[in-house]
C-alpha cells in the first residue's frame, strides 16, 4: 500500500489587471488560490529614478474560496485600510531608513514606472526584504501612451517641453505651470496629452541672467509661451487653457484678467491664490511674499510652514488680482489642510469677488478636507512634507505641504477626473455660437450663425 | 436648430479658412475623442473602443492598420453611426459594414488582413516577442472601404499589443542538444510548467510560449522541426521531447509534477506519442489543438514524416490551387499500430478542433478518440471543445485568421499555398473561446486550490 504525501503548497495566482497602464487608470488586483480564512500581506515597491525605495502594504484575509479581492476586500491594517483598490499604490512611503524629505517625481516620461506587488504569508509590516513572497507581479506605470510625442521647445525665448498626442489633429492645448521648485517638470504635461491635449510644460522659475543683472521673467514670457502653442499647426488657436499649481495659479490668473495676449479658453488653478499685486510681474509676486516673510511658522518637526505670508488677504484691490474681470470658466482646486499656500482664504476671497462682480457663474471649487498643497495627478504617493530648494536660491528646506494621506489620495483621484471633465467639456465639447462676417459678391454682410444643436 | 446651408458649403468654408484658419475639421464640430483602453495590453486582453464628440447620427469608419515585422500593412474597420449624445462604443454598438459587422469589441483586431495590393498568402505572425505588436486605430468621416491612407481620420490612437507581460523573462536555450526558448513568469515561485509545441511549419515559434508565462506558467517553445534541412535527423526518438520535458520539470522555479504538455497540428500528435507511451516522462495534463493521433506509433519523426509522404497521393487542390492535406490521414485507421492507443492516457487531456479544418482529419480524429477512450475506460480524462467554421490553426485570440497562406513543405522545401480552413468571425470567436477555456484547463490542473484532498493510491 502507498499513500502519496499532500500536494504541495499550492503557489497563489497574483492577477492584476491591466499589466501595463497609464498613471490615472485604476486596476484590479486579485490573489487566488490561497487557503480559506488565509492572513496575506499585499505588498507594493517602487525603486525610484533617485534610488531610493517606495513601499506600501495592506493586510487581507481570504475567502471562504480563498480568494483576496482589492475591490472589495478591506485592507485590516498597514499603510491603508477600508476598501481601497488602489490603496498600494497611493499610500507608499520611503521604506525604513531611507534618506529623509523624499518626494516621488518621475522625472524620464519616456519609460515607465515599475511596481512590483508582491503577496506575504501573514500580516507583516516590516522586513518585507528578508522573506520571500509568496507570488509577484510587476506593473508598469506610464505617463505617456503610446504615440505621444516630446518635443523640446526653446523658439520664442521660452524654456518648455511640448507634448502632442497621436494623430492629425488640430487638438486644443494646455500651458502647464507648476511652482516654486522651478525646472521643468514634465509628467503632467506628458499625461495630458496622453488624454487627447496637446500640453506645454514651461520652465519659468528659474532667474534669468541677462546684462549682468538677475531676475525672473516677466509677464511677456508668459505671453510668448501661449503664442507658441496658439500657433502651433497642430493647435485650435481658440481652444487654448492654463492649467497652474501653485505659483503657476498665480501666472494664470494674472495673465488671464490683466494680458491682452493670452486669451485661455478656461483656467485650472490648483493650490495657489490671486493674491499678488494687480498687473505685477513674477518678481512682483516675489516681492510681495518676502515682505511678509516673519510669517513663516515652523511645525513641531521643524518644517517650515509658508501659508501665513499671504495672510490675511489684503482688502487693498491693488493687491490682488481682479478676478471679477474672468471671461473664463475657471475651476479652483483647494485642499483644506494646506500648509504651504492659504488656497482654502484664496478661494474664497475669489468668489465674494465674483460674485460681487457678477462673474461666479463662472467658478467651480473643490474644495478637499485633509488634502494638502502638492494636489498632482492620482495614485503618486502623499508627501506631508518634503526638501525642497527655492528655484535659484539654493536655499534648502523642508517644507510643509500639509494633508494626510487617504483624504489627499482621494482628493488627487477626485480632483483629476473632473479637472480631465472640465477641460473637456470647456476645450473639446463647448460649441460655442460662432458669428461671424462673410462679405458676398457684392460688399454686402452676411451673418452665418454656427451651431450644432 | 441653426441654419445648416449645406449647398453654401464651398463658400462657407473658404471664409472659415480665413477666419478661422486653424481648426480645419469645423464641419464636425470640435475634433472627436477617440479612446482605447488599454493603450498598452497583452494580446489575449480586450480593449475598449470609444468615440466621442461627433455629432449626432453621424457616419464615420473606424480603423485599425498594422505594420508587421514583414513589412506588410494589415488592416480592419467597420462603419457605425454615432448615437444621439455622438458617441460610438464599439463594444456595443453594431458595425454596419467593412472587415466585420454586429457588435464586436475586438473586431478592429481579428478581422484584420493585408491592405489591398499585398503579397498574396501572408500569415501574421509576432516573431519578436521582447517588442508589442503596434496598432494604429483611427475615426474617419463618413462610411469608407477602400483609400484610407490618403485621407486624414479626425483621429487616432496608437495601441500596443503586448505577449510578455512585464517582469517575464526570456531565456535561450541549447541544452544536450534540444533547441529552444523558456519564458519564466515574474515572483519567486515555483510554478507549473509547459512544453509548448507548434506543428509541421517548423522552426521557432515564441509568443504563445511568451503569453503562457504571462499568465504564471513557466513555458518552453520546442525546435524540434529546424528549418535547417540537415537537423531533421537529429530529431530520432522521443529522448528528443522527453529531454526537453526533463529540460522544464528540471528548471528549480518548476514544480516538477504539474508540467503539462501543450501541443497544436502535429504538436498534438507528439503530445499525444508521449503521454501515451514515455516511460520517462509523465504529463500532468495536455492540451492539443488541431491535431490527430493517427500516426505510426513510437515511431521516429523521420518515420512519421515517411508515412505522411506515402500518402501524399491524397493530396486534393481547391477551386484556387491551395493545397488541401485533410484527406492524407484518412481513413482513421482501425490497425492499433498506426495510431496512438488512447486507452494508455493517464492525464486530463483537452482537445480543440475546428469543425473547418481542411489541414488534418481533426473532427474525425477526436470522434475516434473519445470512441477509443469510451471502450477503454478513461474517456473521463476527455474534454473536446469542437468549434464550427473554424479552421486549423486555432491559436491565441485576437490575431487575424487567414483561410489559406504560403507554407514551406517540410521535407521538400516546396512552396505551397495550404488552405488552413474556417471563416473569419467563428474562427476568432472560437479562438477567444480555446483560449480562455485553455488557461482554466490549465490553471485547473496545474495551480489547484489549496485545499485539495490528498491522494492516496492502493
Amino acid at each position: 500500500m502507498q499513500i502519496l504525501m499532500t500536494e504541495k503548497a499550492a503557489t497563489p495566482l497574483l492577477l492584476l489587471h491591466p499589466s501595463r497602464g497609464l498613471i490615472d487608470e485604476k486596476f484590479s488586483l486579485m490573489v487566488q488560490n490561497l487557503s480559506q480564512i488565509q492572513e496575506i500581506t499585499l505588498h507594493a515597491l517602487i525603486h525610484s529614478d533617485d534610488g531610493d525605495y517606495w513601499e506600501a502594504f495592506g493586510h487581507y484575509v481570504s475567502d471562504a474560496t480563498g480568494l483576496v479581492n482589492v475591490a472589495n476586500d478591506s485592507s485590516l491594517g498597514g499603510t491603508y485600510d477600508g476598501v481601497k483598490p488602489m490603496g498600494l499604490l497611493w499610500s507608499m512611503r520611503p521604506v525604513p531608513g531611507s534618506r529623509i524629505g523624499l518626494r516621488l517625481r518621475k522625472k524620464e516620461v519616456h519609460t515607465p514606472m515599475l511596481v512590483h506587488i508582491s503577496v506575504y504569508r501573514g500580516h507583516m509590516s516590516q522586513g518585507f526584504k528578508e522573506q520571500v513572497a509568496l507570488a509577484s507581479v510587476v506593473t508598469e506605470r506610464w505617463y505617456m501612451s503610446p504615440g505621444v510625442r516630446r518635443v523640446d521647445i526653446t523658439e520664442g525665448g521660452i524654456t518648455g517641453t511640448l507634448f502632442l498626442p497621436p494623430g492629425p489633429g488640430p487638438f486644443p492645448a494646455l500651458l502647464d505651470l507648476w511652482g516654486g521648485g522651478g525646472g521643468l517638470v514634465e509628467y503632467r504635461s506628458a499625461l495630458l496629452s496622453s488624454h487627447g491635449f496637446v500640453s506645454l510644460a514651461l520652465e519659468y522659475m528659474t532667474p534669468r541672467t541677462s546684462g549682468g543683472s538677475t531676475s525672473h521673467v516677466g509677464n511677456e514670457y508668459f505671453e510668448a509661451a501661449f503664442t507658441v502653442l496658439k500657433q502651433h499647426p497642430q493647435v485650435c488657436g481658440d481652444r487654448i487653457a492654463i492649467l497652474g499649481l501653485s505659483f503657476g495659479t498665480s501666472v494664470a490668473l494674472g495673465m488671464a484678467v490683466y494680458s491682452t495676449v493670452i486669451q485661455p479658453r478656461c483656467l485650472v488653478c490648483v493650490s495657489g491664490s490671486h493674491v499678488q499685486p494687480v498687473k505685477g510681474s513674477l518678481s512682483d509676486v516675489f516681492s510681495e511674499i518676502n515682505k511678509n516673510v516673519h510669517n513663516t511658522r515652523y511645525d513641531e518637526e521643524n518644517r517650515v510652514i509658508w501659508r501665513d505670508l499671504l495672510l490675511p488677504i489684503p482688502t487693498d484691490p491693488t493687491k490682488k488680482v481682479d478676478v471679477g474681470q474672468l471671461k473664463c470658466p475657471v475651476l479652483m482646486i483647494v485642499g483644506e489642510d494646506d500648509q504651504n499656500w492659504p488656497a482654502t482664504e484664496s478661494a474664497e476671497d475669489m468668489k465674494q469677488m465674483m460674485e460681487k462682480a457678477g462673474n461666479s457663474h463662472l467658478l467651480t471649487t473643490l474644495s478637499y478636507p485633509g488634502a494638502g498643497h502638492l494636489i498632482e495627478p492620482p495614485y503618486s504617493p502623499h508627501i506631508r512634507a518634503s526638501n525642497f530648494m527655492v528655484a535659484g536660491t539654493r536655499q534648502k528646506f523642508v517644507v510643509l505641504w500639509g494633508g494626510e494621506t487617504a483624504p489627499h489620495g482621494y482628493a488627487q483621484e477626485d480632483s483629476w477626473k473632473k479637472t480631465l471633465s472640465f477641460l473637456e467639456e470647456h476645450l473639446y465639447r463647448s460649441t460655442e455660437r460662432w458669428h461671424h462676417r462673410s462679405y458676398s459678391h457684392d460688399g454686402e454682410i452676411i451673418f452665418l450663425g454656427l451651431s450644432f444643436s | 436648430m441653426g441654419c445648416q446651408p449645406h449647398h453654401l458649403l464651398p463658400l462657407f468654408g473658404c471664409f472659415c479658412l480665413v477666419f478661422f484658419s486653424r481648426c480645419v475639421s469645423t464641419m464636425v464640430g470640435t475634433s472627436p475623442l477617440l479612446s482605447v483602453q488599454p493603450t498598452r495590453g497583452l494580446v489575449d486582453e480586450k480593449i475598449q473602443v470609444v468615440v466621442r464628440n461627433l455629432p449626432p447620427a453621424f457616419s464615420v469608419t473606424l480603423h485599425s492598420l498594422h505594420h508587421s515585422e514583414d513589412k506588410d500593412l494589415w488592416e480592419a474597420f467597420g462603419q457605425y453611426t454615432s448615437d444621439g449624445q455622438g458617441t460610438v462604443t464599439v463594444a456595443k454598438d453594431a458595425s454596419l459594414g467593412g472587415t466585420y459587422e454586429g457588435a464586436e469589441p475586438m473586431g478592429l483586431l481579428w478581422s484584420m488582413q493585408p491592405v489591398p495590393g499585398s503579397r498574396t498568402g501572408l500569415r501574421l505572425r509576432k516573431m519578436d516577442v521582447l517588442t508589442p505588436l503596434v496598432v494604429h486605430i483611427s475615426v474617419y468621416s463618413g462610411h469608407m472601404t477602400e483609400g484610407f491612407s490618403k485621407q486624414s481620420p479626425l483621429a487616432t490612437v496608437v495601441t500596443e499589443r503586448w505577449y510578455m507581460a512585464p517582469g517575464v523573462c526570456r531565456i535561450d536555450i541549447e541544452e544536450h542538444g534540444v533547441r529552444g526558448t523558456l519564458f519564466l513568469p515574474p515572483g519567486p515561485g515555483p510554478f507549473p510548467g509547459v512544453l509548448d509545441m507548434w506543428g509541421g511549419g517548423g522552426g521557432l515559434v515564441e509568443y504563445r510560449s511568451c503569453l503562457l508565462a504571462s499568465h504564471g506558467f513557466v513555458s518552453m517553445a520546442l525546435e524540434y522541426l529546424s528549418h535547417d534541412k540537415n537537423r531533421i535527423s537529429d530529431i530520432d526518438s522521443k529522448t528528443y521531447f522527453e529531454k526537453a520535458f526533463r529540460i522544464v520539470q528540471e528548471h528549480p522555479l518548476v514544480m516538477k509534477d504539474r508540467v503539462a504538455l501543450f501541443g497544436l497540428s502535429f504538436g498534438t500528435s507528439v503530445a499525444l506519442n508521449l503521454a501515451a507511451y514515455s516511460k520517462d516522462i509523465s504529463p500532468r495534463c495536455c492540451v492539443c489543438i488541431s491535431g490527430s493521433h493517427v500516426l505510426p506509433v513510437n515511431k521516429s519523426i523521420s518515420e512519421v514524416f515517411k508515412k505522411i509522404n506515402e500518402d501524399r497521393y491524397k493530396t486534393r487542390f481547391d477551386e484556387e490551387g491551395c493545397v488541401v492535406w485533410r484527406d492524407i490521414i484518412l481513413p482513421i485507421p482501425t490497425d492499433l499500430g498506426e495510431k496512438v492507443d488512447m486507452g494508455r492516457i493517464k492525464c486530463p487531456l483537452m482537445l480543440v478542433v475546428g469543425e473547418d479544418d481542411q489541414n488534418w482529419a481533426t473532427v474525425e480524429s477526436a470522434k475516434d478518440m473519445a470512441q477509443m477512450m469510451r471502450a477503454a475506460g478513461n474517456e473521463h480524462l476527455l474534454t473536446v471543445l469542437q468549434y464550427p467554421d473554424a479552421g486549423h490553426l486555432i491559436e491565441p485570440p485576437y490575431t487575424p485568421h487567414f483561410r489559406a497562406s504560403n507554407f514551406i513543405v517540410q521535407k521538400t522545401r516546396q512552396k505551397v499555398i495550404m488552405l488552413w480552413g474556417g471563416y473569419t468571425k467563428p474562427h476568432a470567436d472560437a479562438q477567444e473561446d480555446c483560449w480562455e477555456k485553455s488557461l482554466g484547463f490549465l490553471r485547473q490542473h496545474l495551480y489547484p486550490s489549496h485545499d485539495s484532498v490528498p491522494k492516496a493510491k492502493l
